[in-house]
């Protein structure tokens, strides 16, 4: 009998834990948490003193409370911390409201906001966060506060779920695309439809004149750039400009919109100078998180939030 | 005077041929890919089956999304204009065509002359078209037929938040996570798309006669809801998807070609 094969599934990125070996989180004075619980994916970040410590990147599931657990238990897979000894929680994103372990909720904006402050440097002017079901252009000043803002939450074109529906439709790993949408002689006009739906059978009947999955990859990449391009010009960009979120990894559709646009996003590199040095892994679909994880920690410290940690750090 | 009239759609392919007035062959296909090939095998076997041979035919105007692929058409108008000019012919009071098709929702408003006063349509997003139906009923697995029968066995109104398809088919799977039973995912997916062709109809303005054609217009569950959206009265003829066919052989008939 024939081995039943299990489908492949080109939209399924790779899940990430890491946790920073140059802190103690057991000397730690604050220790605080974000959980960002978006619609495709769910982050964790430990924040200890106003250090970055750990984080785990999963997948959302069917539901958020347990999409936000799991994203928890990864985040702290590599510790020894355990959620007692959690100071203050934030929750944030789609799902914030339905964080069992958050003692409070912020909106993503103002996280992603503060989020990319914090890793990409106070020179950060505009912040566009690209994530698996809409996309946010944001105005910020020096501190990451949110100076005006615009959303599409509406329409699936030009967010990372969009490119998921695209990968699974032309089999090729999501990661793979922005890559080898370079991979071409030419630039392929970009695909004509808006709607995610109506350019699946574009897509379809591309393949069927056989123009090559590369410059298909290519057109698709293009066209979400274009479709970024009438929000960002509605709100403008001042730089230093820096998106966040799934599709900041992908160099198909960034480059081709850095084009578009004239103004280069910033290097995807820490803004703290050690933090550079040591190497920790700087991951865009972190601003969320990150940014709520510092909210804790500048609200313990002024006194706006108490610790509800239940055990002492046993030394 | 043998005439044709073919509609090439997102879809399906309709074509009508009519004699002296009268329809003397019909017939529908899925477009699919190879769009003139398609349109090509329908025609032959609608003609055979009407006794014909191309020869027979004094003029053939197409019409819809594709109609530039039939390329032995003597001509083609918009789907707007074979819209309106089909739905004038059965109904001379109609005022307001609402064309619920697979990729495309329209709203007409025509004079009592079957003039075109204005017009809205949506080509740009699956919500509000045969399309998003399609998707939700792949979620659902439950066949679009079986969709519009059991809406009317809804006893909860359930609002859909998402309007795109695609964040449309997750909002279904969660609706079936929380055991929503089947007629009311069912009657919430109708309101859906009826919402959204009934704010296209306002923008023209909605006048009776009502009438409702495309292929969404077969469906009973959406037809409800669209009434219950409009708060007027709807018209649906019979075989409503094959009006823009209709329409084109009823210019192919006057000689009007654009």
């Amino acid at each position: 009998m024939a081995q039943q094969e299990k489908p492949v599934e080109f939209w399924r990125w790779p899940e990430t834990n890491w946790v920073n070996p140059d802190v103690d989180w057991k000397k730690g004075k604050w220790i605080t948490t974000g959980v960002d619980v978006g619609s495709v994916s769910t982050q964790a970040v430990v924040m200890v003193d106003g250090e970055f410590f750990a984080f785990g990147n999963t997948r959302t599931g069917s539901d958020s409370p347990n999409s936000a657990r799991k994203g928890m238990d990864y985040a702290l897979e590599k510790t020894e911390m355990k959620i007692e000894n959690i100071d203050y929680c934030i929750g944030t994103g789609y799902g914030r409201v339905n964080v069992p372990m958050a003692q409070q909720s912020i909106t993503e904006i103002s996280c992603h906001a503060r989020g990319a402050n914090f890793m990409y440097g106070p020179e950060v002017k505009t912040v566009m966060d690209m994530g698996g079901q809409d996309c946010k252009v944001i105005n910020v000043d020096d501190r990451g506060k949110v100076l005006n803002f615009m959303m599409n939450d509406k329409c699936a074109a030009g967010t990372g779920r969009g490119m998921e529906v695209f990968a699974d439709l032309i089999r090729v790993p999501v990661w793979d695309i922005g890559p080898r949408s370079f991979q071409i002689k030419k630039q392929p006009p970009p695909i004509s439809t808006t709607c995610v739906v109506f350019a699946k059978s574009e897509v379809v009947g591309l393949l069927e004149q056989g123009v090559s999955e590369n410059e298909i990859m290519a057109a698709y990449c293009s066209a979400m750039a274009h479709r970024i391009m009438e929000l960002l010009n509605r709100l403008g960009v001042k730089e230093k400009f820096v998106i966040t979120g799934g599709i900041a990894k992908n160099e198909g559709v960034v480059k081709r919109l850095e084009k578009e646009l004239g103004i280069k996003t910033a290097e995807q590199v820490w803004a703290n100078p050690k933090y550079r040095k040591k190497n920790y892994p700087f991951d865009t679909q972190l601003a969320g998180a990150l940014g709520a994880a510092l909210f804790g920690q500048a609200f313990l410290k002024m006194g706006k939030a108490k610790s509800v940690r239940k055990t002492g750090i046993v030394e | 005077m043998i005439v044709a009239g073919i509609d090439v759609g997102g879809k399906n392919v309709h074509i009508v041929i009519k004699k002296d007035g009268q329809i003397i062959g019909k017939g529908t296909s899925p477009t699919g890919i190879k769009k003139a090939e398609a349109v090509e095998a329908l025609y032959e076997q609608v003609l055979k089956q009407a006794g014909l041979t191309r020869k027979d035919v004094e003029r053939v105007v197409a019409t819809g999304s594709a109609a530039k692929r039939v390329a032995f058409a003597n001509g083609s108008i918009s789907d707007i204009a074979a819209d309106a000019r089909g739905v004038i012919k059965l109904f001379p009071n109609a005022r307001t065509v609402i064309d619920v098709g697979a990729e495309e929702g329209r709203s007409i408003k025509v004079s009592p002359e079957g003039k075109i006063l204005d017009f809205a349509i949506n080509d740009k997003c699956a919500a509000g078209t045969g399309t998003f139906l399609e998707a939700m009923s792949r979620a659902l697995e439950v066949s679009v037929e079986e969709m519009s029968k059991i809406a009317f066995d809804s006893t909860k109104a359930i609002p859909m938040n998402a309007q795109c398809a695609v964040f449309g088919e997750s909002e279904v799977v969660s609706l079936i996570h929380q055991k929503t039973p089947n007629p009311d995912i069912s009657r919430a997916v109708m309101d859906a798309i009826a919402g959204r062709m009934g704010s296209l109809a306002r923008i023209v303005g909605l006048e009776k006669d009502v009438v409702v054609v495309g292929g969404m217009a077969k469906n009973e569950g959406f037809v409800d809801s669209l009434k219950k959206n409009i708060e007027i009265p709807v018209i649906v003829p019979d075989d409503p998807d094959y009006m823009g066919a209709l329409g084109a052989a009823e210019a192919a008939l006057a000689g009007v070609l654009e």
